[in-house]
C-alpha cells in the first residue's frame, strides 16, 4: 500500500491504495465519485474516460499512481459552480443520451474533443467517438449533441 | 373513459427529466451501491463446453487471504434450492411437452458450455476473490461437445441433456400443412431460400450486477439487481427457486444501463448472492466484467432455416413454408423456449396476405450460452424470413420489389392470418411510398450509375415489416404456454399537496419513462410536468409489474395508467361534487380545474387534493378520505407497429468495405406521445439491426467450444463512425385496442433493418444471398466468386 | 491484477538502476498496452517501473534531416507536432491514428515498438522510414530491431531512449483497421528517402512486421500506384481468422500499398 494524492474535481483526494490500483478503482471506490463508469475490460468502450491534467483519457487503464500529483476532472466536476457545461446541456436538448451509462464518458470525450478541435463537422465527430461505446442511442443524437455544443462554444 | 385526454403535452418532444442525473454523474446504477461490511462475489467459471466434473478440491482456496466462503453446486443442492426455469412451455407436434434438462445455479456434476457457473468465491474485495478462485483445483473430465447448430441433431453428436434425445428440445409447428402443401401443388413459381440468422450478444453498455442481502433481524432478504423486470424476479426467486418466501424477498432494480431483452431473465450470479448472503451473514456484492457478460449474458437470434414461398403468375404469394433449426444454448432461460416459436412463427405473415403458411422449428441444445430474447426476439428472425424471401421472388419474378410487396399487402383489417395472429389496424402502402420518396426511389439508377463510375458498387433494399408487441394479452399467452399473465399495473398516488406519484410494473431502463410516463398524467391532471414523479423499479414500492420487454410499457403499461386516473378523475369529481354542492354529472374536469356546470364555482387541483386528505365533512359512508387509485390493464389484443425502411449501401469492391449512404425508416406507432424519445429508440435499433447485418457475430469454435468472440477485440460493436444519420418519417393508424392508440416502438429498428441491409448489398453485389454479418471481408469473397444474378438465371 | 511493487523514477539513471534491482520487471511507458495486459492477468512483473515521468524521454527535436522523438512522448504530442507535420507528415498522420484519442493522450513511442504488438502501427513507420532506435545500450537499425510477434532485439534492462526518423521524400501508411479491435488488419507504410524506396506492412504478417522487396523493387523503378497494383502476396505467412483469411489480407496489402502511393504523391 501506499498513498495516492492528486486534485479531484479542484479539491485534494488521497488515499492509501496498493499499486495495482486503477485510476477508476481509486475515483469511484476511494472517493466514492460512481459517475465515471465501467463498460468493458479491454480499453475500449470509454465509458470510464476522465480528464487527467486536461487530456481525456481512460481511467481503466491508468494506475491511479500514475495519476500522482495530476489535476483529474470526473463528469461530476464538470458542471462549474452548478452550472451545467454546453456539453451537458446539448446532450440533454439533443436527447443525446438514453440509459445513461456510457454518457459521462461520452461527454468527457465530446469536451476534450471540442478543446482540441473546436471547428468540427459531423465525420470527425464520428471519427473521434471510435473509442467510444454506445448501445442506446445508435450515435445519432450524440453526433447532434456534440455539434450543437461546439457551435454553442465557438 | 370519461374526461378525454387533453393535447397538451402529449405529441410533444419535452426534454427528459431523467437526463439531469445522468448527465452530471448521479445516475445509481447498481455497481454504484456501496453497503458496510459488503464482501463481493466472483464466480469461477468452466473452461471447457462439456465436462464431467470429477471433484472440486476448494481448501487451499478457502484458507487465501481475505476468503469468506466458497460455494458450490453441494451447497445448492444440500440447502433444497431448486434451479433456473424457463416460464414458457412450448408443447412438440406430436403433443409431448419441451424436453427440459436441468439448470442449476451451479453445477452439480457436469458443466455445458465455457462460461458454465462452477463456484462462487465470497470474499473481503473483488481481487481477494479472484485469486482465491485460482486456487480451486477443479477436476474435469472434458467430454466431445455439441457446437454447430448444423450438426447438433445429429445421432452422434454428443447429448447436452439425457432428457432430450438428438439434443431437440420440441419439434413444434405452426400453420395449416395441408393448404400450404395445396397451395404449393398449384404454384406457377417456388422461391427457395437458405437463411442464417446469426448469433448475436446482448451488449447493454452496463455489466450485470447484484448485490444481496439478509436482515437477521426480519428475516428480509434484499436484492438489487440489473433487471427489467424486478417484480419478476421476486416471484421466480421465491416460488419456483426457493430463495426466500415471496413477502421476504425484496428486489430492486435502479437505474440500469441498457437491457435489450438480456436483462429480463434470472441468472445464476444474482440468485447465488442473495441466497448466500444469509449464509455468509454480510452483503454479497458481484459486478460482472465484460468478459463475464459475453460468456454468460443470454445471447441472441442463432437460426438456420429453409423457407419457399409459393406464387402464381401474377406474383400473388399463395403459400410460405419453413422449417427451421433455432438453438437456446445449453440450458433454457427465463424465456427462451417463446422466442423461436410464438414469438417468431406468428409474424411470418408480414405484412402480406398469406392464404397458408406452415412453419416447423426444432429447438435445440447446444453446448453453448443460453439463447433468449433479444431486441426484437423471434420477430427479427421472422422479418428477415419474409423479407429476403419477397426481395428474392421479385429478383426470380423480375417484377420490382416495391410492386410485388404492393401486390401482395393486406388492405383490409381486421385481418386473421393462417399463425394465429389478427391483425388490428394498418396502412402498409402509406409506410412505402413515404420511404421511397425519402430515399428518392426513382433516382437510384442515376445514383448507382454514377457511383459505378467512381468504381464502386450500389444497391438499394427495402424491408416492409410488422412485428406483435404491446406483449400481452393475459388470455392470449397463457393459451400458448406462458407461465405468466402479461397485464401491467398502476397506481396514481395524489399527495395532499396536489403533486403526483405513479407506480408503475413497467421498468425504465433507457426507455424515457420518466418523462414519457409523466406528459401522459400531467397532461390528463393538469398539473406540471415537475410536479409528477415516476416510481418504478423496487417491489417494496410497486406492488407488481410485468416488467419492460416486447415494446410494452407504452401500450400495457401506459394504458394501465390511464385507467388508474380514469378512477383518480372519477372519485376527484365525487369530491368536488361534494365540495361545491353539486351532482356529480355536472362537473367539469379540464386543465386542472374542477368547474360546475352552468355556474361560475370551481375548485383547483391542489384545493381538490387538500381537501381529499382534510375530508372534512366527507359523507362517509360515500366517499373515504384519501385519493390513490389503482388497476390492471390487461389489453385484448397484441399491437401491430409496422413500416416499411429502405437502405441504400455502396460497397468497395476493392476492399469489401459497405457503407450505408442513407438509410430511412418510416414506422407506423399509432399514438406516439413524445417524437423526441421515439426517434432515439428508432435510432438505436436501427443501430442494432446494422450491427446483425454488417458487424455483429458470437461465435464459438465449432470443435473446442470455445468462445472466439469473447471481447470487443473479436466481437465487432457498432461505432459511431460505422453508421450514418437516420432518416425518420412517421406514418399513422391508431390501435384499436388500447386507450391510447399506442402500438410501440422500442424494437421496429431492430426487427425491419437487417433484411433492408442485406437486399441492398445482394443487390448491389448481384448475387442472391450473403450470411449476415456481410463484413469486408465476406463482401470481397463473396465478390471473388460471385456469378453476376443475371448469369445464375 | 496480480501484486506487483510499483516505482515511478524521474531520470533515466535511476530507472536503469531500479531495472537492474527488481526481480522481473517491466517497464511502463503510457500504459496502454501493459494494462490491459496486467488487468487480464497474462502478465505477473514483480515491479513495474513506469518512466512516464522522466522529462528527457519527452521531446521531439528536428535536427538536420531527421526527427528526433523521445521515447516517453505520447502519440497525441506527435500527431500534433508542427516538426513532424512539416517534415514528416506520414509520420504525424499514422501517431494521429493510433487507437482513440484517450489512448493517444496516454500512449507513447517506446511503449508501441518495445511491445511490437503484431497489428501495432508504429513499427511499419519505423521500418518504412528506416529509423535508428536508440537505447540505453545502443543504436538499433529498425531493420534488426523487430524479430517477431511482441519480439525486438532489447535486452533485459535496456530501455529505449528515442528514435530518429530521417525525412522521407514521399511518405504515406494506409490502414485497413479490424472492425471489432480497430487495430490493423493491414497497414502498409510506403516511403522514398535517401534509403530508396521502403514498404512495410504491419498487422498481416505471423511474425509481426516486414517488408515487401517485390514491390519496394517496383517503386524504385516506377513510383506510382501502378507499381504495385499487380503485386500479390502469397497468402503463406499471413494471418487469417475470423475476420479475414489470408487470401483477404494479402490482397488488401496490395490495395493499402497501391491507396499509399497513390496518397504520398
Amino acid at each position: 500500500m501506499s498513498v495516492v494524492a492528486m486534485t479531484v474535481n479542484g479539491k485534494p483526494a488521497s488515499a492509501d491504495v496498493e499499486p495495482r490500483t486503477l485510476l477508476v478503482q481509486f475515483i469511484r471506490e476511494q472517493l466514492g465519485l460512481t459517475g465515471t463508469h465501467v463498460g468493458c475490460d479491454t480499453s475500449q468502450c470509454g465509458a470510464c474516460v476522465v480528464h487527467v491534467d486536461g487530456r481525456a483519457v481512460k481511467s481503466c487503464t491508468m494506475l491511479a499512481a500514475q495519476a500522482e500529483g495530476a489535476e483529474v476532472l470526473t463528469i461530476e466536476g464538470l458542471a462549474a459552480n452548478g452550472d451545467l457545461h454546453p456539453v451537458q446541456k446539448a446532450f440533454r436538448e439533443h436527447h443525446g443520451l438514453q440509459c445513461g451509462f456510457c454518457t459521462p464518458g461520452m461527454i468527457m470525450t465530446a469536451v476534450d474533443l471540442i478543446r482540441r478541435k473546436p471547428e468540427l463537422d459531423e465525420e470527425t465527430v464520428r471519427d473521434e467517438l471510435e473509442g467510444n461505446i454506445c448501445r442506446c442511442t445508435g450515435y445519432h443524437n450524440i453526433v447532434k449533441a456534440i455539434l450543437a455544443a461546439s457551435q454553442e462554444m465557438r | 373513459m370519461s374526461g378525454a385526454v387533453t393535447a397538451e403535452g402529449i405529441g410533444q418532444p419535452v426534454r427528459r427529466k431523467e437526463d439531469f442525473r445522468f448527465i452530471t454523474g448521479n445516475g445509481h446504477y447498481t455497481d454504484d451501491i456501496a453497503r458496510a461490511r459488503q464482501t463481493w462475489a466472483y464466480f469461477l467459471r468452466s473452461p471447457h463446453a462439456h465436462a464431467r466434473i470429477k471433484s472440486i478440491d476448494t481448501s487451499v482456496a478457502e484458507a487465501a487471504p481475505g476468503v469468506v466462503a466458497i460455494f458450490t453446486g453441494r451447497h445448492v443442492a444440500d440447502d433444497g434450492l431448486g434451479g433456473l426455469i424457463c416460464g414458457w412451455t412450448v408443447t412438440s407436434k406430436d403433443g409431448t411437452p419441451m424436453k427440459v434438462g436441468p439448470h442449476p445455479i451451479l453445477a452439480l456434476d457436469t458443466v455445458r458450455y465455457v462460461g458454465d457457473h462452477v463456484a462462487m468465491v465470497v470474499a473481503e474485495t473483488l481481487a481477494d476473490a479472484r485469486a482465491a478462485a485460482e486456487l480451486i483445483d477443479v477436476d474435469y473430465e472434458a467430454l466431445p461437445a455439441a457446437v454447430a447448430l448444423s450438426t447438433c441433431q445429429d445421432e452422434k453428436t454428443a447429448q447436452v441433456h439425457a432428457e432430450a434425445p438428438r439434443n431437440t428440445c420440441f419439434e413444434w409447428e405452426l400453420g395449416n400443412k395441408a393448404e400450404t402443401e395445396a397451395a404449393f401443388a398449384k404454384a406457377d413459381r417456388v422461391v427457395k431460400l437458405d437463411l442464417t440468422n446469426n448469433r448475436l450478444i446482448p451488449n447493454a453498455m452496463e455489466p450485470r450486477a447484484a448485490i444481496g442481502e439478509y436482515d437477521k433481524g426480519s428475516g428480509i432478504y434484499t436484492l438489487h439487481t440489473t433487471s427489467q423486470n424486478p417484480h419478476v424476479a421476486r416471484l421466480v426467486l421465491s416460488a419456483f427457486v426457493g430463495v426466500a418466501p415471496e413477502h421476504k424477498l425484496r428486489v430492486v432494480a435502479p437505474d440500469v444501463g441498457g437491457g435489450f431483452g438480456s436483462k429480463i431473465f434470472i441468472y445464476a450470479e444474482e440468485t447465488a448472492c442473495v441466497w448466500a448472503a444469509a449464509k455468509v451473514g454480510r452483503p454479497i456484492k458481484w459486478t460482472g466484467d465484460r468478459s463475464e457478460a459475453f460468456l454468460s449474458d443470454a445471447h441472441g437470434r442463432d437460426h438456420l432455416s429453409h423457407a419457399e414461398l409459393a406464387l402464381d403468375k401474377d406474383g400473388k404469394f399463395l403459400g410460405l413454408r419453413v422449417k427451421t433449426v433455432a438453438n437456446l444454448g445449453a440450458y433454457l432461460s427465463t424465456f427462451s423456449a417463446s422466442v423461436p416459436t410464438y414469438l417468431y412463427g406468428t409474424l411470418l405473415s408480414g405484412q402480406y396476405d398469406l392464404p397458408a403458411i406452415y412453419v416447423e422449428v426444432d429447438g435445440v441444445y447446444t453446448h453453448t450460452a443460453p439463447v433468449d430474447a433479444y431486441r426484437g426476439a423471434g420477430r427479427p428472425e421472422a422479418t428477415y424470413l419474409v423479407e429476403r424471401i419477397v426481395e428474392t421472388a421479385a429478383r426470380e419474378t423480375g417484377i420490382d420489389p416495391a410492386e410485388l410487396r404492393r401486390r401482395n399487402y393486406i388492405r383490409t383489417f381486421p385481418h386473421q392470418t393462417p399463425v394465429i395472429m389478427n391483425y388490428d389496424a394498418g396502412d402498409y402502402e402509406a409506410s412505402l411510398e413515404a420511404a421511397m420518396e425519402a430515399i428518392d426511389y426513382k433516382g437510384f439508377a442515376a445514383r448507382k450509375s454514377e457511383a459505378a463510375s467512381r468504381g464502386k458498387l450500389r444497391g438499394i433494399g427495402m424491408s416492409s415489416y410488422i412485428e406483435a408487441c404491446g406483449l400481452a394479452p393475459s388470455a392470449a399467452v397463457g393459451s400458448l404456454g406462458a407461465g405468466v399473465g402479461l397485464w401491467e399495473s398502476a397506481e396514481v398516488r395524489v399527495n395532499p399537496t396536489g403533486n403526483i406519484e405513479v407506480l408503475t410494473g413497467s421498468h425504465s431502463h433507457g426507455q424515457g419513462h420518466e418523462t414519457t410516463f409523466a406528459q401522459l398524467v400531467a397532461s390528463r391532471l393538469g398539473v406540471p410536468l415537475d410536479n409528477v414523479e415516476i416510481v418504478h423499479g423496487d417491489t417494496d414500492r410497486v406492488q407488481f409489474g410485468m416488467g419492460t420487454y416486447g415494446s410494452r410499457s407504452g401500450a400495457v403499461g401506459m394504458s394501465a395508467i390511464v385507467r388508474a386516473l380514469d378512477k383518480i378523475e372519477a372519485k376527484a369529481k365525487k369530491i368536488a361534487a361534494h365540495l361545491m354542492e353539486a351532482a356529480v354529472e355536472d362537473i367539469v374536469f379540464e386543465n386542472g380545474t374542477f368547474t360546475v356546470q352552468g355556474t361560475d364555482k370551481s375548485l383547483a387541483w391542489a384545493e381538490l387534493s387538500l381537501a381529499a386528505y382534510t375530508a372534512h365533512g366527507f359523507p362517509s359512508a360515500d366517499i373515504e378520505p384519501g385519493l390513490k387509485e389503482g388497476a390492471f390493464y390487461d389489453p385484448t389484443n397484441f399491437t401491430f407497429p409496422a413500416g416499411c425502411h429502405i437502405c441504400e449501401v455502396e460497397i468497395d469492391p476493392d476492399t469489401g468495405i459497405t457503407r450505408i449512404v442513407k438509410f430511412v425508416a418510416v414506422d407506423d406507432f399509432g399514438t406516439v406521445i413524445n417524437p423526441m424519445i421515439v426517434e432515439g429508440q428508432v435510432h438505436g435499433g436501427i443501430a442494432q439491426g446494422i450491427g446483425q447485418a454488417l458487424l455483429e457475430h458470437g461465435v464459438y469454435d465449432p470443435e473446442s467450444g470455445q468462445l472466439v468472440t469473447g471481447s470487443y477485440m473479436d466481437y465487432c460493436m457498432p461505432r459511431a463512425d460505422d453508421l450514418p444519420n437516420f432518416t425518420l418519417g412517421f406514418t399513422k393508424t391508431v390501435c384499436p385496442s388500447n386507450p391510447l392508440g399506442m402500438k410501440g416502438c422500442g424494437e421496429a429498428g431492430a426487427i425491419a433493418s437487417p433484411p433492408a441491409i442485406i437486399n441492398a448489398v445482394t443487390d448491389a453485389l448481384g448475387i442472391r444471398d450473403i450470411e449476415m454479418p456481410a463484413t469486408p471481408a465476406r463482401v470481397w469473397e463473396a465478390l471473388q466468386s460471385a456469378a453476376p444474378r443475371a448469369a445464375a438465371e | 491484477m496480480y501484486q506487483f511493487n510499483y516505482e515511478r523514477p524521474k531520470t533515466l539513471a535511476d530507472a536503469e538502476s531500479l531495472l537492474g534491482k527488481a526481480d522481473d520487471p517491466k517497464i511502463l511507458a503510457g500504459g496502454q498496452t501493459l494494462i490491459p495486459t496486467l488487468k487480464q492477468r497474462l502478465a505477473m512483473p514483480s515491479d513495474v517501473i513506469d518512466i512516464g515521468g522522466i522529462k528527457e524521454l519527452d521531446f521531439i527535436r528536428a535536427e538536420g534531416d531527421a526527427v528526433m522523438i523521445g521515447a516517453a512522448t505520447r502519440h497525441a504530442t506527435v500527431s500534433a507536432s508542427p516538426d513532424v507535420q512539416k517534415h514528416n507528415p506520414a509520420l504525424a498522420a499514422l501517431a494521429g491514428g493510433i487507437g482513440d484519442p484517450a489512448v493517444r493522450h496516454m500512449g507513447t513511442l517506446g511503449g508501441s515498438i518495445a511491445n511490437n504488438d503484431p497489428a501495432a502501427d508504429y513499427p511499419a513507420a519505423c521500418l518504412g522510414l528506416d529509423a535508428k532506435i536508440h537505447t540505453t545500450k545502443r543504436l538499433i537499425e529498425a531493420d534488426e530491431f523487430f524479430t517477431g510477434m511482441f519480439e525486438t532485439a532489447l535486452q533485459d534492462g535496456e530501455i529505449i531512449k528515442e528514435v530518429t526518423f530521417p525525412h522521407p521524400e514521399k511518405a504515406a501508411y494506409m490502414k485497413f483497421r479490424n472492425p471489432a479491435s480497430r487495430y490493423a488488419m493491414v497497414g502498409v507504410f510506403v516511403s522514398k528517402g535517401p534509403w530508396g524506396v521502403r514498404v512495410a506492412v504491419t498487422g498481416a504478417g505471423q511474425n509481426g512486421v516486414f517488408r515487401v522487396a517485390e514491390m519496394e523493387e517496383a517503386l524504385a523503378k516506377n513510383w506510382s500506384p501502378d507499381a504495385v497494383a499487380n503485386i500479390k502476396l502469397p497468402a503463406k505467412g499471413i494471418n487469417s481468422d475470423l475476420h479475414g483469411s489470408a487470401e483477404y489480407r494479402a490482397h488488401l496489402v496490395t490495395v493499402m500499398a497501391k491507396r499509399a502511393v497513390a496518397a504520398a504523391g
